[in-house]
């Protein structure tokens, strides 16, 4: 892992660290979905976390802006530790953009009113500023032309895209996706996936829960494999994908692969 | 859930076979729903039969042979009798002539009845002015603090050379309204704050305070609380300090229903996608700002029908206070009724008395209906 991130540093890719886990644990009562997870991520670099269903990869990226509490061990984003301290929770999660797997956006605001709405109330940005910002993100994602719709009216893959714009309408500096292309047709998920791929190409910080592998290639620094809440194996795709270290991760990768 | 929109371009190139003939139109309908069997054909000539008749009945005892007059004595006390020999045939609307304004307006002096009459209209057109959805704004709390001081001023007098009236004297129609509108205004708010304690997951002294209230109120009849209200508080307060029945009584209702209201909000609360939570915290939002914006207004919008089927049954709680000697128009009625010369004609008064609680009650659900069909327009998931 060291070496990947020193390979990536030499090139003048990623620069210091902006979220560190430090042997992360958490329970689901005496269930331990989350063991001993200790990892780093550097400001613009891109971090895909694959892994069979169950295996605690989106329980640790949703502690990365607090959504699950840990229990043991140290998160550190952006220079501030999670801890109970609300404001220090409120900065982290201003400079966190999350994508969910169900897009979850909110189905009584308008398109262009969800992309505002956290700019206005939490960065108090004046409303005119606000659409401007929320115009050029959903112009970025190329569905300008929806902003006065409801999210009930739009498409699975313009959902996620107008979710990719919320959270972009923050000024993010990291970017969480949770598995953003599951919910979605297969015709669909290359129009989300574009969508990610020209975020990564402008220098985004990214940590993502995916199952795509050739966007994984494509874009991923680093990829890590997580298996029964422990990180198994990390690296850059072509060493992960084409010489996997581990029977847990060969076993992963033959089903995965057998699904395409 | 989406509807499949059939745009020209996906007709097959075959074109759009009409529907069979017999399948539309107002025979057909008759044909599918009243007649499609002997049994069906049966039922619906029975019952038609015994509607019709009621119906021809009703008309006949309410209109036809119904007397709308009487003569009054020299004194002005009314001659029934014209009334008592008709009593099995026809309605006496005379009685509702004669009482109607002891029964809208209570023992509120003759001479000044405008006044409630006037907080009639006030409280109507507030009603009215609300329901628009085009004065959901700020300005509209300022309207309801104004019509609603507008009203105790008229009602209670003693300013701007009004004179004034106890509530004592206080009754009928604007007592319900008052008891209503405070009771659903105040409950509602409060329902909310308890509601969102109840779910509160970093307070739990909060939460257990709420659960409490809940339990507590739900757990007794309403007639205990007003009667808690009305003899047992005033033992708990100091010598002197004196909250006035009405008062009370409107304290007690508030608390009653904000319990219910609660419950209703709750479940709104938690019908809602754990997503739209976790969304509004992903974004930075504050507690309130994710409360007020986001889940508020979806969950409430959910609750629309339980929501307005609990304001109704409060609308008709406040009868329940002529337990404590509050006049409400339910109890005019009664008392309309213990004059000597009108006693046997109730039916009259309560079927008067019926119209006016269907008239607010059928506005309430016929509005909470069009308020759900526009809230939803739109954003169907």
């Amino acid at each position: 892992m060291n070496q990947t991130m020193s390979a990536a540093n030499a090139i003048g890719l990623v620069g210091a660290p902006v979220i560190t886990l430090d042997k992360v644990n958490k329970w689901y009562g005496a269930m331990h979905v989350l063991r001993d997870v200790s990892m780093t991520v550097g400001a613009r670099e891109r971090v895909v976390v694959c892994g069979p269903s169950g295996s605690g990869k989106s329980t640790m990226i949703r502690c990365i802006n607090r959504l699950e509490v840990h229990q043991e061990g140290k998160i550190v984003v952006d220079g501030t530790e999670l801890t109970d301290d609300l404001r220090a929770l409120d900065t982290i999660r201003r400079e966190v953009g999350m994508v969910f797997q169900s897009f979850n956006l909110f189905p009584h605001l308008t398109i262009l009113e969800n992309c505002t709405l956290a700019p206005i109330w939490v960065r108090k940005m004046p409303k005119a500023e606000a659409e401007e910002l929320a115009m050029s993100y959903l112009r970025r994602v190329k569905i300008p032309e929806q902003a006065l719709k409801y999210p009930g009216q739009l498409s699975g893959g313009q959902q996620q895209r107008v979710a990719i714009a919320r959270a972009l309408c923050m000024k993010p500096k990291i970017m969480l996706f949770d598995e953003p292309t599951s919910a979605l047709d297969p015709e669909m998920i290359k129009e989300v996936l574009d969508t990610m791929i020209e975020l990564a190409e402008d220098g985004m910080t990214m940590v993502c829960v995916t199952h795509e592998m050739g966007f994984a290639r494509q874009v991923a620094h680093r990829v890590v494999f997580m298996d029964r809440g422990e990180i198994v194996e990390s690296g850059t795709p072509e060493s992960m994908f084409e010489n996997p270290q581990t029977e847990r991760l060969k076993l992963f990768l033959s089903q995965i692969l057998r699904g395409h | 859930m989406s509807e499949t929109v059939v745009t020209a371009s996906s007709i097959p190139a075959g074109g759009n076979k009409a529907p069979p003939a017999g399948m539309v139109g107002p025979w057909a309908w008759l044909k599918a729903n009243l007649f499609n069997s002997w049994l069906s054909t049966a039922t619906t000539l029975l019952l038609g039969y015994l509607i019709l008749r009621a119906a021809v009945g009703f008309i006949d005892w309410a209109f036809i042979h119904a007397i709308w007059t009487v003569p009054y004595s020299a004194k002005g006390v009314p001659d029934t009798s014209s009334c008592q020999n008709a009593k099995e045939v026809g309605a006496c609307w005379a009685v509702i002539g004669d009482k109607y304004r002891l029964i809208l307006f209570g023992r509120y002096p003759y001479e000044e009845q405008w006044r409630p009459a006037l907080c009639v209209v006030l409280f109507i057109g507030l009603y009215i002015v609300s329901a628009m959805r085009r004065f959901w704004r700020k300005e509209l709390a300022l309207i309801w603090i104004v019509t609603l001081s507008a009203i105790f001023i008229l009602m209670g007098g003693g300013l701007f050379g009004l004179k004034e009236v106890q509530n004592d004297y206080w009754g009928g129609l604007p007592i319900t309204l008052i008891l209503a509108t405070f009771g659903i205004a105040c409950a509602f708010p409060l329902s909310i704050l308890v509601a969102l304690g109840r779910r509160s997951t970093k307070l739990p002294a909060v939460k257990l305070l709420c659960v409490l209230y809940v339990e507590l109120i739900r757990g007794v009849p309403l007639i205990s609380v007003l009667f808690m209200a009305s003899v047992m508080f005033p033992l708990f307060m100091p010598a002197g300090v004196n909250i006035d029945k009405l008062l009370r009584a409107q304290i007690a209702v508030i608390l009653f229903a904000a319990a219910y209201l609660a419950e209703v909000v709750r479940g709104g609360l938690q019908s809602l996608p754990k997503g739209q939570y976790e969304a509004a915290d992903a974004l930075g939002l504050s507690y309130w700002h994710k409360t007020g914006l986001i889940i508020l207004p979806q969950a409430l919008k959910l609750v629309i029908p339980p929501l307005v089927n609990t304001f109704i049954g409060f609308f008709k709680d406040t009868s329940l206070v002529l337990i404590i000697g509050l006049f409400d128009l339910l109890t005019m009625g009664k008392v309309a009724l213990s004059d000597p010369p009108w006693q046997s004609f109730s039916t009259e008064v309560y079927i008067a008395l019926a119209i006016i609680y269907i008239g607010f009650c059928f506005a309430m659900s016929n509005y909470s209906r069009g308020l759900e069909r526009e809230l939803g327009r739109g954003e169907r998931r």
